[in-house]
């Protein structure tokens, strides 16, 4: 399949299944709802050493806010439901309760229910009080700002991570603008987040290691410096650059979606911008049950 | 399907227990075994259909007409479904209501909502003492649901109060929240004595400066972000609660009962 002048490769993303929550930060105004959401979704761009994968969903305005105040969605995916609840009782303790202003709310009201202000509350050392309002609970913990209002519960949901596509260009700076161009695009899809910096992964990786403490290593297949010097390259000789987007999202079809206008974004540059190839990681199967086949996705 | 409808047809000299007359107890009973049920009226039993003209069908919308202050328990324990009441209602009105709508187009006796664990009792008139409270003796009163008064309420709102909320338009009487657990409580017009008097925990919001005890420590004026929110969860209710001018996110709190734990608060508006 070649898309103006692109070839979408016959292969398929390899995805594997995550547990997943929502939560809408909010603030006096967006920048500090922002700030919050950064540090709440910092160092979480993957599972292998963060303990989690987290991102910014998107920014919400005062009237999508439970407290009609400027907001953000975020998104933590982890392996594990227990995992899932410590780090967004760690993150929202150290990063949410400390921003100024902010109030805490779940963004997911369905699904097993998962502390995120429940515990919270022991900070406010016995002079919290607790407020249900519309059948939902809250807690008012008392800070040096006035109070934090912070939801007791979210969702965890079944969700999937690790969806991804490889971007082949001529050069490292048209590898990096057509990946821009496709994460303006996939921010516009809900349900999704791209958990790596700025949602580009430059450092792609497979399993396995020729150092048996390591779980996975560069992938040396596609390292455009290793096409005279690996066993087995992927790339042509005009490919000097190769970059990735991983996504995680609720669904396969939230993943689908956000591929589909990402590569599209991609492909929209096209042969001329330099761009040659969109391909995609997979371990042969092994890793994840769910696949996601660039041309399907494409067609 | 028509309301099942009970037009009292004469007033008795006696009180009537009217606790028979709920939804779900009523389920899959037809008109006629319904006209049969026996109800206490001082200390006889009278048929249904001795002191009630009945009509209609829909057994989870029942209508109560020409009702009167010695109407007593409509809608005790009511599990699912609505009550309309046209006229005043007596004593224990919505005890112990679990799920479900109460309307009374009147005023309510004493105990209207005592001990009601959810759902919504509303009242178009006054509401008399211990209004969402707990029965004498027990520990607990409300624990759940919304009450909204449209009138005024009398003494011992929300006495024991444990969670939920009470709405009233008009002014209270004295020791309003007294022994409140949690839960809310909001009034608009004015307040008596005593107000929270032992309260442990919960909120006592308020339009008017009340006449505080000395067990009330002023904490100072604050915006709270909670409000804004609880004022939006009463939107939907046909109230002057719902109306966005009556909102307000900026208080004077005072912290009290300080004789008690001290962990309930008292917000004025600003």
């Amino acid at each position: 399949m070649i898309i103006n002048g692109v070839t979408i490769d016959a292969t398929f993303a390899e995805a594997f299944p995550m547990k997943g929550t929502r939560a809408i930060i909010t603030a006096q105004n967006e920048k500090w709802a922002m700030i919050a959401a950064q540090a709440m979704t910092g160092f979480a761009t993957s599972v292998i050493a963060c303990g989690c994968e987290a991102g910014i969903e998107r920014v919400l305005t005062p009237d999508e806010t439970p407290d009609g105040r400027p907001g953000v969605a975020i998104m933590i995916f982890a392996m594990g439901g227990k995992g899932l609840a410590k780090q967004l009782e760690t993150r929202a303790g150290q990063c949410v309760l400390t921003s100024p202003t902010s109030a805490l709310f779940a963004g997911i009201d369905g699904g097993i229910r998962i502390p995120l202000g429940k515990n919270l509350r022991y900070f406010g050392d016995g002079f919290q009080t607790a407020k249900v309002i519309s059948g939902k609970r809250y807690w008012r913990i008392p800070v040096m700002d006035g109070e934090f209002l912070a939801e007791a519960t979210t969702g965890q949901v079944d969700a999937i991570g690790g969806g991804n596509f490889l971007v082949l260009a001529q050069s490292q700076p048209q590898a990096l603008a057509a990946c821009e161009a496709a994460i303006e695009e996939m921010k516009k899809i809900p349900n999704v987040i791209m958990p790596f910096p700025g949602g580009v992964v430059r450092s792609g990786s497979k399993v396995g290691s020729k150092y048996k403490a390591l779980g996975a290593s560069t992938n040396d297949a596609f390292c455009p410096t290793l096409k005279g010097s690996t066993k087995k390259t992927d790339l042509s000789p005009d490919i000097e650059s190769v970059m990735e987007i991983v996504i995680d999202g609720l669904t396969k079809e939230d993943i689908d979606k956000a591929m589909r206008v990402g590569i599209q974004a991609v492909c929209d540059l096209g042969a001329e911008n330099g761009i040659r190839r969109i391909s995609a990681g997979n371990y042969g199967g092994k890793l994840g049950p769910f696949h996601f086949h660039l041309q399907e996705i494409m067609a | 399907m028509s309301a099942l409808t009970f037009t009292l047809k004469t007033r008795p000299d006696q009180r009537v227990d009217m606790s028979p007359l709920v939804c779900h107890a009523l389920e899959n009973l037809e008109p006629i075994e319904i006209a049969a049920l026996k109800l206490q009226c001082g200390k006889r039993k009278v048929r249904v259909d001795e002191l009630f003209a009945v009509s209609g069908y829909d057994t989870k919308h029942i209508m109560i007409k020409n009702s009167f202050s010695k109407l007593d328990y409509i809608g005790k324990n009511l599990d699912g479904g609505i009550i309309h009441v046209e006229g005043d209602v007596g004593a224990y009105c919505g005890m112990g209501l679990k799920t479900g709508v109460i309307k009374v187009f009147g005023n309510a006796g004493i105990y209207a909502g005592c001990e009601m664990k959810k759902g919504q009792l509303e009242i178009d008139g006054n509401a008399g003492d211990f209004l969402g409270g707990a029965l004498a003796g027990n520990k607990m009163g409300m624990k759940g649901g919304l009450i909204l008064v449209k009138g005024n309420a009398g003494d011992r709102v929300g006495d024991h109060l444990r969670r939920g909320t009470i709405l009233i338009e008009g002014s209270v009487g004295d020791y309003c929240g007294s022994r409140m657990i949690a839960g809310t409580i909001a009034v608009m017009g004015n307040t008596g004595k005593f107000l929270g008097h032992g309260m442990r925990r919960g909120t006592l919001l308020l339009w008017n400066m009340p006449k505080l005890s000395a067990s009330f420590n002023d904490c100072g004026s604050h915006t709270l972000a909670f409000l804004p929110m609880l004022f939006n969860s009463f939107k939907t209710l046909n109230s002057l609660f719902a109306n966005s001018e009556n909102a307000f996110n900026r208080v004077q709190r005072f912290a009290g009962d300080m004789a008690e734990i001290g962990r309930g608060e008292v917000l004025i508006k600003i």
